[in-house]
């Protein structure tokens, strides 16, 4: 009795094995001809040339490496949020009827979109990487004490990429109305970056009376750009974050603990949007 | 100077003198085994040798002029009790000692070496290690302290003195002494006329120099680097520092050089590196402050309100996180020709000396002081944006705190 159920669960699991391994390879061809696509692309090489660009001349300019990744910091919380974001939307709408195609096809819908959100993300990332590594290293990163400053700030980029793709990909299935898809995905950039920074800043001076550290703290994490700052300026500007109050943010994001909080909360920043957006692919009317 | 002359040769005469002294040498298993009965045997200007070996003993008074010489860094231990040398003589030297573990009280100053209204002493060459304080000096002149190794192991302030202290000294000469693990690294109170020189200062739980009431003092040449705070300097005037090193002095309240009501001073050619705060200044009047190296500080200079006519000019600013912060809104000091890493202005007629006014001090500076919870927001972009809009239409930002002649280039 008990053997012939455990026959056809067998059964099942090896049935839902073998679409899933089908669901993966066609997801990982379409990751493949959307990230070559995208790689042949004329805006992703100047993407990688605007850092290559900007890297070598401020690395250059400055003559000392860690001032130069201060500045680039500076640089890659202004640029990677709106460009992923702007880029994303535009690329969603951009590849509308070859998705449509796509989707028409027995291909589930999950492997259609993850494919091409992949290929987007990784070929914006990969852009990113290399425009930095490239004048970095002819500057001699692998050999100077700051190369754990530096791939920090190669992981705040690479992760800003990905929550800000998948915002994109958010927005835009959310409004075929491209204009309107546009202007939302601006807004949520500059909410993000300004908005959200002056309302913290109001928050604290007419909240000044009260102590008010660990609302700023959990204020901070709550936002990717935010967030992403904080962590490299740690690393960075500690001379100026340990006085007075920054030693409560020091002792907070410096130990183990703290650090994993936030490396969480910026992986939440990526699966949430991601996941409803998968959800509501299931059910669109395409 | 002839004072300093005059002082020189005395000690140069009494060292020729002493060659005429008989020496008595004290061994651990030799017929003179205890350095108190060694000195109570001697004449004045005699000479001791102390051969290598271990001596356990404390409170040693020497009250007659003697050269007490150490072979190979004979090891004197306090046995965590009371200090070893008591010196109430003048003209005593003592060199190339090793003098180790003395115990903290709470009733009295219990110290290495410590010497107490003399003048013409010498202190040279010594290793002290674990002694409350290290070297003591009180209402003395005309001493020399000179290459000696003094080290603590505190934790807290209380469990510990400062390294060499000095209470109401005069005509003091104070080079190439290292010093770490104390209170305070170097502590003067009431002290006049002193040098020092070429000292290394490090990991003192305080600060690494302490002024107190002391005036026309020189310190040239230091390095004071981990400590609590760099230097502090207190109610003094005319005071001469210059050339000396404060670096990484990081911790939430720290300075590399502290000046609390300074007048009348002069600060020149330092370098001022890696410290939470370059340089705090609080009741200065009329200080020149010259030709320094300010880099990648959190805050290069913090001026308050109550600083007045102090001149800072030809100093370079190099990538610090804020150049100035104050709390007031009207400056009455003068920036003249420095150079500002932050400086975006041109200069058309290429004389080096920009065209725009630079003003060091931001919005966000102003906004640190009343909220410091906003430090979360440094490099935000909304920063930035409020910045640039102070920096066009200045409100609260001071506009008389500006540097009409800022270089551009970095001042040799």
């Amino acid at each position: 009795m008990s053997l012939f159920v455990r026959g056809i669960k067998g059964e099942e699991i090896n049935k839902t094995i073998l679409n899933y391994s089908f669901n993966i390879k066609c997801m990982l061809k379409i990751f493949k001809y959307s990230f070559y696509d995208l790689l042949r692309s004329r805006w992703l090489l100047m993407y990688f040339l605007f850092f290559l660009a900007t890297t070598f001349a401020l690395l250059y300019l400055s003559s000392d490496i860690s001032k130069g990744i201060v500045s680039l910091m500076n640089i890659i919380i202004a640029i990677i949020p709106v460009i992923s974001i702007i880029f994303g939307v535009m690329y969603y709408y951009n590849s509308r009827e070859f998705i449509d195609l796509l989707l028409s096809q027995p291909i589930k819908r999950k492997s259609v979109f993850l494919g091409q959100f992949l290929g987007l993300s990784l070929s914006l990332a990969l852009s990113f990487v290399l425009g930095m590594i490239i004048p970095f290293a002819v500057y001699g990163i692998f050999t100077s004490s700051e190369i754990w400053n530096f791939s920090s700030l190669l992981f705040i980029g690479v992760i800003l990429t990905l929550i800000f793709v998948s915002l994109a990909y958010l927005i835009s299935i959310l409004n075929d109305d491209k204009i309107k898809g546009f202007g939302i995905a601006i807004l949520v950039w500059i909410l993000f970056s300004v908005i959200y920074d002056g309302a913290l800043l109001l928050f604290f001076v007419s909240f000044s009376d009260y102590p008010l550290q660990k609302f700023a703290i959990v204020l901070t994490v709550l936002n990717p750009v935010d967030l992403a700052r904080v962590m490299v300026l740690l690393k960075l500007d500690v001379s100026a974050l340990m006085g007075y109050t920054g030693a409560v943010f020091n002792q907070f994001f410096g130990t183990t603990w703290g650090m994993f909080i936030s490396s969480f909360s910026l992986l939440l920043w990526i699966f949430i949007p991601l996941f409803s957006f998968l959800r509501i692919i299931k059910k669109k009317d395409f | 100077m002839v004072k300093n002359i005059l002082f020189f040769i005395s000690i140069f005469i009494f060292s020729i003198t002493a060659q005429y002294a008989s020496t008595i040498f004290v061994s651990p298993n030799g017929k003179n085994n205890s350095i108190a009965k060694a000195i109570q045997m001697a004449q004045s200007r005699d000479k001791i040798v102390i051969k290598p070996g271990k001596y356990f003993e404390n409170a040693i008074v020497i009250d007659k002029p003697l050269d007490i010489e150490g072979e190979l860094y004979p090891i004197l231990d306090g046995n965590n009790k009371e200090g070893v040398f008591i010196v109430k003589s003048d003209s005593v030297t003592i060199k190339g000692l090793q003098i180790q573990n003395i115990g903290m009280s709470q009733i009295d100053d219990r110290a290495g070496i410590k010497f107490f209204s003399v003048k013409n002493c010498l202190v040279e060459n010594n290793k002290l290690i674990n002694t409350c304080f290290g070297i003591y000096f009180a209402r003395s002149s005309d001493c020399v302290i000179r290459n000696n190794f003094v080290q603590g192991f505190a934790t807290r302030e209380t469990e510990t003195g400062n390294a060499i202290h000095l209470f109401k000294c005069t005509n003091f000469l104070i080079e190439n002494n290292t010093v770490s693990g104390h209170r305070d690294g170097i502590y003067f109170e009431f002290v006049e006329n002193t040098k020092v020189c070429g000292n290394t200062s490090f990991k003192q739980i305080r600060y690494g120099m302490h002024f107190m009431f002391s005036h026309e003092n020189e310190y040239s040449k230091n390095k004071f680097f981990n400590n609590g705070a760099g230097v502090a300097v207190m109610y003094s005037h005319h005071i001469y520092m210059h050339e000396n090193e404060f670096t990484d002095n990081w911790s939430p309240v720290s300075n590399g050089l502290l000046l609390k009501d300074i007048k009348d001073s002069k600060i020149e050619n330092n370098f001022i590196d890696r410290n939470t705060i370059g340089l705090f200044a609080e009741g200065c009047l009329r200080l020149e402050v010259k030709h320094n190296r300010f880099s990648k500080n959190g805050w290069a200079l913090k001026v308050l309100g109550d600083c007045y006519d102090n001149n800072f000019t030809d100093n370079n600013f190099i990538s610090n996180t804020f150049e100035v912060v104050t709390n007031a809104t009207v400056s009455n000091n003068i920036f003249e020709h420095n150079y500002w890493t932050e400086y975006s202005g041109y200069d058309l007629n290429n004389d080096g000396i920009g065209d725009v006014p630079h003003s060091p001090v931001k919005l966000y500076t102003y906004l640190i002081e009343r909220v410091p919870e906003s430090i979360v927001l440094l490099r935000s972009l909304f920063i930035d944006l409020l910045n640039l809009a102070e920096k066009v239409a200045p409100v609260i930002t001071p506009e008389s705190l500006e540097d009409h002649k800022p270089a551009m280039k970095a001042i040799k």
